[in-house]
């Protein structure tokens, strides 16, 4: 996974609270075997119309949305379904990181797995980004904060080993790999297991 | 003298299972007792597990079944599976193969107890009290009914468990829901969470763990225990968990995998000492009456969009809102019985096992499904299937004029083909009625199976009140 040290993006708005991962990515684009390629099918039923062609008033596709690699959305983004198509598919139309002033623990989980900062900010901060679409952003990913267009800076808060995952970009696989035998000693503990 | 604080039923799971302690730094390594596998959610893990030149640590703590993009109709070859389509018949192939090579027991079509993956578990006696379990599937909550800590995972997390049988967690909160008092006659298990997500709200559960208690939750059978914990999750809860007691462990003795002779002695002693100490402490609480609940209904595009089905759609002015019944096209003020019925779906991980069947089949008998209703029951796993049919289940289906299919998760997600067609209004035994849920276009009314199969009878979003002889 790349190292993400720093985001400087405009965003992008999509003003819903409550997104969930089935309007991400809806369930029948789930048949594929690989994590590539999703990011076609992205919000596919809100950005299409039923005859394939783009819904002109879907948020991401104003011609000012185009490029954005940061997503802002309303409270609660990302609940429902554990599919880590979601991350993927964002990640895969070119999102970094996804803002919101509260994201679902499961979705807030495989982002971060993929290289995709889930960003939590408090609600009045949640009001003035979805009031300003196109907004430019810069987010420190090594401290942790989210620079305002009128330069203020927020803090966010993330888990202190998903960071360092994130700045060195180490998969969280190798360090569990090397706790083998403190796993296997705790296995020997446990007589029951079958 | 220092006494041990007292802890809760998730402090004893969670600790037990603690390879290493979380620090500052490092969130921790916990120990995972069952993997449960579908088609879905793995291919790109097992994918990783080759690249990296890795076995699959503990092959005997993982089992696999096939259910969310597998047809409902019988399935003799891969042929039968393509009518699905492609994709869905790469994937099953895949899962076999996968299966194979890495040596998962694997519950495909050749196997009679193959099913949805939160049915299977429990029904072979995998699913035990104390136990972690997790699997690539958010309702991976059901399975803490016994007792268990059960959460779903993403693909990466599932490829982590695959190569180290852990995990890397941080310690989640715990919310006590307690629901007191009895239920009234057409009120069940499906009421009472539908209500519950309606008080605390779909995100009323994030960062926490649940543990449903009191006298109401006691009282309940374990498939009733099942559909409450299963739609955790759709208060933003990983986890719910209910005390195992000894409706569980009747549940669980002389199933296939459950312990046996002196070992079933003493997993019950183990067991008996998990349900959380009087004086322990939560990190929240929450206070259901059960008494006061009526068969509830969602009216909304997430679950916590929810009335009782005697109550008329809410009036509230927030876009959010207005967009939600745009889309189920329901008039604020109105009741929920003015809207025509097209689809009934009888099923899901949350409803699809032998009592929900027989709630249904018990209201259908003798009666007709009303024109222009199509009405699809699909059991849970196909030792639901055969139970049901040893009891005549399937025939009062017919005679009442729905469809009796093979088991999955069919028209939950309608990743199979089956799905209800845009525009139309589906009460549904499911969990979710996200916008598109069960097919682009598709209108979902969540319900308890009494509640779906009223509406089904009557034609329109019905009070199971008036059909309880």
């Amino acid at each position: 996974m790349d190292a993400i040290t720093r985001i400087r993006s405009r965003t992008a708005v999509l003003p819903v609270a409550d997104v969930d991962t089935d309007q991400i990515i809806p369930a029948r684009f789930l048949t594929t075997t690989t994590r590539e390629g999703l990011g076609e099918h992205l919000f596919a039923d809100w950005r299409y119309r039923a005859d394939g062609s783009p819904d002109p008033a879907f948020a991401l596709n104003r011609p000012e949305a185009a490029g954005c690699e940061i997503l802002v959305a309303g409270r609660n983004f990302g609940c429902g379904s554990s599919r880590e198509h979601a991350p993927w598919a964002l990640r895969d139309y070119g999102f970094r990181a996804v803002i919101s002033s509260e994201i679902a623990d499961i979705f807030r989980s495989n982002a971060l797995k993929n290289g995709l900062l889930p960003i939590v900010v408090a609600p009045d901060v949640l009001e003035r980004l979805l009031d300003a679409p196109g907004a430019e952003l810069d987010i420190d990913v090594a401290a942790s904060t989210l620079t305002l267009p009128d330069g203020s800076a927020v803090k966010y808060p993330i888990d202190a080993f998903a960071r360092y995952c994130l700045l060195e970009g180490i998969d969280q696989l190798g360090f569990l790999r090397q706790h083998e035998d403190e796993i296997r000693r705790y296995e020997e503990t446990r007589p029951w297991t079958p | 003298m220092s006494q041990a604080p007292a802890r809760t039923l998730f402090d004893k799971v969670w600790s037990d299972h603690l390879v290493r302690p979380e620090t500052a730094d490092t969130p921790a390594i916990l120990y995972i007792d069952l993997h449960l596998v579908h088609e879905v959610t793995t291919p790109q893990a097992f994918a990783l597990l080759k690249s990296l030149g890795l076995p699959l640590r503990r092959p005997d703590l993982t089992l696999g079944t096939m259910d969310h993009s597998t047809p409902t109709t019988p399935v003799q070859s891969l042929r039968d599976i393509a009518v699905v389509g492609e994709g869905a018949a790469r994937q099953v192939a895949k899962m076999e193969e996968n299966c194979r090579e890495f040596g998962v027991e694997l519950h495909g079509f050749d196997s009679g107890q193959r099913g949805i993956v939160h049915v299977i578990g429990p029904e072979l006696g995998a699913t035990q009290p104390g136990k972690t379990i997790v699997c690539g599937d958010s309702h991976t909550s059901t399975h803490g009914a016994f007792g268990a800590l059960a959460f779903g995972i993403g693909t990466t997390e599932v490829g982590h468990v695959m190569a180290t049988q852990c995990l890397l967690q941080r310690r989640p909160k715990t919310l006590a829901i307690e629901v007191s008092g009895r239920l009234a006659r057409g009120v069940t298990a499906k009421d009472i969470i539908l209500a519950t997500i309606g008080r605390i709200g779909v995100d009323g559960g994030t960062g926490h763990v649940i543990e449903y208690r009191g006298d109401t939750i006691a009282a309940l059978d374990m498939d009733a225990r099942m559909t409450i914990c299963n739609m955790s999750i759709e208060a933003g809860a990983r986890a719910g968990m209910i005390a195992p007691d000894d409706t569980t462990f009747e549940y669980l003795a002389g199933r296939p995998r459950a312990p046996r002779g002196g070992d079933w002695d003493a997993a019950l002693a183990r067991w008996r000492a998990l349900p959380s100490d009087p004086d322990a402490r939560f990190d929240k609480r929450v206070e259901i009456d059960a008494n006061s609940l009526e068969p509830m209904v969602t009216f909304g595009t997430n679950p916590g969009m929810v009335v009782p089905v005697t109550q008329p759609v809410p009036e509230r002015s927030d876009p959010g809102f207005r967009k939600a019944l745009d889309y189920m096209r329901l008039t604020p003020g109105r009741p929920l019985s003015d809207a025509a019925v097209d689809v009934v779906f009888i099923g899901s991980c949350t409803n699809s096992r032998l009592s929900d069947l027989e709630q249904s089949a018990a209201m259908l008998r003798g009666r007709r499904v009303a024109d222009g209703v199509r009405m699809l029951v699909v059991p849970g796993s196909q030792q639901v299937k055969r139970e049901a049919e040893a009891r005549g289940l399937h025939e009062v289906f017919r005679a009442a004029g729905a469809e009796w299919r093979e088991s999955g998760c069919s028209m939950c997600l309608g990743m199979n083909g089956d799905t209800v067609p845009s525009g139309k209004l589906c009460v549904s035994t499911s969990n979710r009625n996200f916008e598109g849920r069960q097919g682009q276009g598709a209108r979902t009314v969540l319900a308890s199976p009494l509640t779906a199969t009223a509406s089904a009878l009557a034609g329109r979003v019905s009070d199971p009140r008036a059909f309880l002889d």
